[in-house]
């Protein structure tokens, strides 16, 4: 289930060890000539309507809603439409992505014997450790294409070999930036980022059109799921179906048998299979196994999101962030606890907290920026001045988020889907970690902002339960960085998937995608939930050991 | 040229209104965004998403021009978000919905029919008397305004070149150095 990065990388893995896969993609597919797997439809352009306004990626909020709710008080829940909906589409989160694919680093996957405990918090060791997933993150960066300097970042983990790509062309705004950081005795790099800076994999280098997060890429220069589910589909031993709705893992004795789907006209049918690999993405993947009468109690917990900590600047001279790659530098200093940071988590009560992942970043679209300013004869001027998207700049922290029992997804009691089926129900709330370390290094970016002669500043969050639903800042996390929804671990009291991924209580259930995280890190959780699925599947096939470097 | 949902004294309400919402949305022809949107499902495919990969404004076939067939989900959620749900139960499986259309019109009558020979302080009174309104046809006005011109709006590219916006730059793309300079 789901045709996206984890179930692409799956479904490759799978059909070349010889086995027959049938993907199953709720969406429609944009993507491939299903005829012929090696034709592309042609159907991603530059086109800010169409991705940005009219769901052309799925999932229509009318079709497939979920609600949302902070938590019980809400009643059965306070919002219903849009909630953090990510591409429900051939190739799924991996189309609208703007592709930074960085690594976890090693303290990731223990940072509850690391830092130590949280009160109110579910922090829990991963049950593998960086070394046993090194392999599979090499595989999974050469699998996408990954452009990146393996030694620029001072804080990255350790590897086993140089990208497969150099990286891209800096944004001007990024070359700001990353110079005022670095005068603060920060360390900016190149951002790793899925999208060819060379021509790689059959596919052109990237040219730097600017419509990349959110969008599909016309050339596909990105590294979206394209080569796996290519590769998957031209060993004939693979059968992609779009716009079918899983909506039952069927269940006999302990053992999946197969599952029932609602195909595009509407009508039910039932696949038998040995395996069922599920890769709906956080939100969906409890969804199905909620849906599938599965009774673990904690499928759907420690719900994770990214919490965004957003601080820009107002310049004075223009920096056209709609030219480049999106995002082409980060820095990763605010991953690790300073000094200055643990007295500002004492003074939070917190015995710890850290940030995440900063892109440098800029605001490139115009509808978005119109519609920001108010209307009259002032917009014209606005909107040539342009002081929200030509002469700002900033960052986006992606902040860790800690997993929290009572952060979950389970069914909504009264909305259903177009089909009939109840919707994700999403209930979160902030934890006081993820406030306070916001708050702290809000103010060591603003710090950064004035270095680069910043007319003003402003920071924001995402989520900020103090907004109303509907705008961009509002309760609901903007962050489309989803996980934990179906914890990994050895022990099936405290996880619902084995450390390969495989439903403690069935076991010919695999997960491949982010539900499996047990902490979210401060980096996004692509190129770990990639490596993980090719673990996983793998594993499934007979073997662990990754193919050697062609 | 006949609209292809406004009749010809509420497609002039809606041109002046935007006019004041955005000056020189007339010119960009805004309203004609809004009409395409309102009036998507009388062209077969419907005019909800244009084509790709390229528009050929920058090299490439002209594949904007050619609007993507919808599915049958397709057009059940787009007929319902335009048309309204209307007492059709496929409609309607998570209660009524007003349409696009319908809240247009209603705007319309708000605004009343007088309103283009209105001085432009009476227009501005009036929409803003419409909060509802008004921002349901600002948000429209700048997607009219700053969208590919195959929507109807941004025409001949005039709202782009009001901003120094390229638009759509595929297959050229920007050069390194583009990227990188100032």
């Amino acid at each position: 289930m789901g045709s996206g990065p984890g179930g692409s990388a799956a479904a490759d893995v799978l059909t070349a060890a010889g086995w027959s896969v049938v993907i199953f993609e709720k969406g429609r597919n944009h993507l491939l000539d299903l005829a012929d797997p090696s034709r592309l439809k042609g159907d991603y352009s530059n086109d800010e309507i169409k991705f940005t306004v009219r769901h052309f990626l799925g999932p229509d909020p009318f079709l497939e809603p979920r609600t949302f709710r902070r938590n019980q008080s809400d009643g059965d829940h306070a919002f219903v439409g849009d909630v953090n909906n990510v591409p429900s589409t051939v190739g799924g989160g991996g189309v609208h992505a703007d592709g930074k694919l960085p690594r976890f680093r090693e303290d990731d996957f223990h940072m509850h014997s690391e830092h130590g405990p949280i009160d109110a918090a579910a922090l829990a060791d991963w049950p593998l450790t960086y070394d046993d997933l090194e392999p599979f993150y090499a595989e999974a960066e050469r699998l996408v294409g990954v452009a990146g300097d393996a030694g620029a970042n001072p804080f990255a983990a350790p590897r086993s070999g140089p990208y497969p790509m150099p990286p891209g062309a800096p944004m001007y705004g990024a070359t700001l930036s990353a110079g005022a950081a670095q005068r603060l005795g920060y360390h900016p790099y190149p951002a790793p980022t899925g999208a060819n800076s060379v021509p790689y994999g059959g596919r052109p280098a990237c040219n730097n059109c600017g419509f990349c997060a959110f969008y599909g890429c016309p050339i596909h220069a990105k590294g979206d799921p394209l080569a796996p589910l290519q590769r998957a589909l031209l060993t004939g031993r693979a059968e992609l179906r779009p716009e079918t709705f899983v909506s039952k893992i069927n269940v006999n004795n302990g053992m999946a048998t197969g599952v029932d789907y609602v195909d595009t006209h509407g009508a039910t049918h039932t696949e038998t299979a040995r395996h069922v690999v599920l890769a709906a993405g956080a939100v969906e993947t409890p969804r199905l196994l909620l849906l599938s009468g599965l009774e673990h109690p904690l499928i759907g917990r420690h719900l994770m999101f990214h919490f965004q900590t957003l601080a820009m600047a107002g310049l004075r001279e223009r920096v056209h962030p709609h030219r480049g790659r999106s995002v082409t530098h980060v820095h990763d200093d605010h991953l690790v606890p300073d000094e200055r940071s643990q007295r500002a988590a004492h003074d939070a009560g917190l015995p710890w907290f850290r940030g995440g992942m900063v892109e440098h970043c800029g605001a490139s679209a115009p509808i978005q920026e119109a519609k920001l300013y108010p209307w009259g004869n002032a917009h014209a001027r606005s909107m040539r001045e342009s002081p929200l998207r030509e002469r700002m700049w900033g960052f986006t922290m992606q902040g860790e988020d800690l997993p929290q029992w009572t952060n979950r997804v389970d069914l909504d009691p009264t909305v259903r889907d177009v089909r009939g089926f109840p919707v994700a129900r999403i209930t979160y709330d902030s934890h006081r970690f993820e406030l306070a370390a916001s708050a702290h290094y809000g103010e060591r970016l603003t710090e950064i902002l004035h270095g680069m002669d910043a007319e003003w500043t402003v920071t924001t969050t995402s989520p900020d339960a103090s907004f109303p639903y509907g705008d961009f800042i509002s309760p609901i996390p903007q962050s489309k960085h989803v996980m934990g929804t179906a914890r990994m671990g050895a022990d099936p009291s405290t996880s619902v998937v084995d450390p390969y991924g495989r439903l403690h209580d069935v076991p010919n259930i695999v997960v491949a995608d982010s539900s499996v995280f047990v902490t979210s890190s401060g980096y996004g959780p692509t190129l770990t939930l990639v490596a993980l699925a090719l673990r996983a599947a793998r594993a499934l096939a007979g073997g662990e050991t990754p193919p050697a470097i062609e | 040229m006949p609209h292809l949902f406004f009749a010809d004294d509420d497609y002039a309400v809606i041109e002046a209104a935007c006019e004041r919402l955005i000056p020189g949305a007339t010119d960009a022809g805004v309203a004609d965004y809004i009409d395409g949107l309102l009036g998507a499902f009388s062209t077969e495919p419907p005019r909800i998403w244009a084509g790709g990969p390229f528009s050929g404004r920058h090299g490439g076939d002209a594949g904007f021009a050619s609007f993507i067939p919808l599915t049958r989900m397709d057009e059940l959620a787009w007929r319902t978000r335009i048309e309204g749900s209307g007492g059709i139960p496929e409609r309607e499986f998570n209660g009524p919905v007003v349409g696009l259309q319908e809240r247009y019109c209603e705007g319309i009558a708000a605004l009343r029919g007088d309103f283009t020979t209105r001085d432009p302080d009476e227009q501005d009174a009036r929409l803003h008397s419409h909060p509802d309104f008004t921002a349901l046809l600002y948000e429209h006005a700048c997607e009219g305004m700053y969208g590919a011109p195959e929507y109807g709006g941004n025409r001949s590219s005039s709202g782009w070149r009001a901003i120094d916006f390229e638009g759509d730059v595929q297959p050229l793309g920007y050069t390194d150095a583009e990227v990188s300079r100032p």
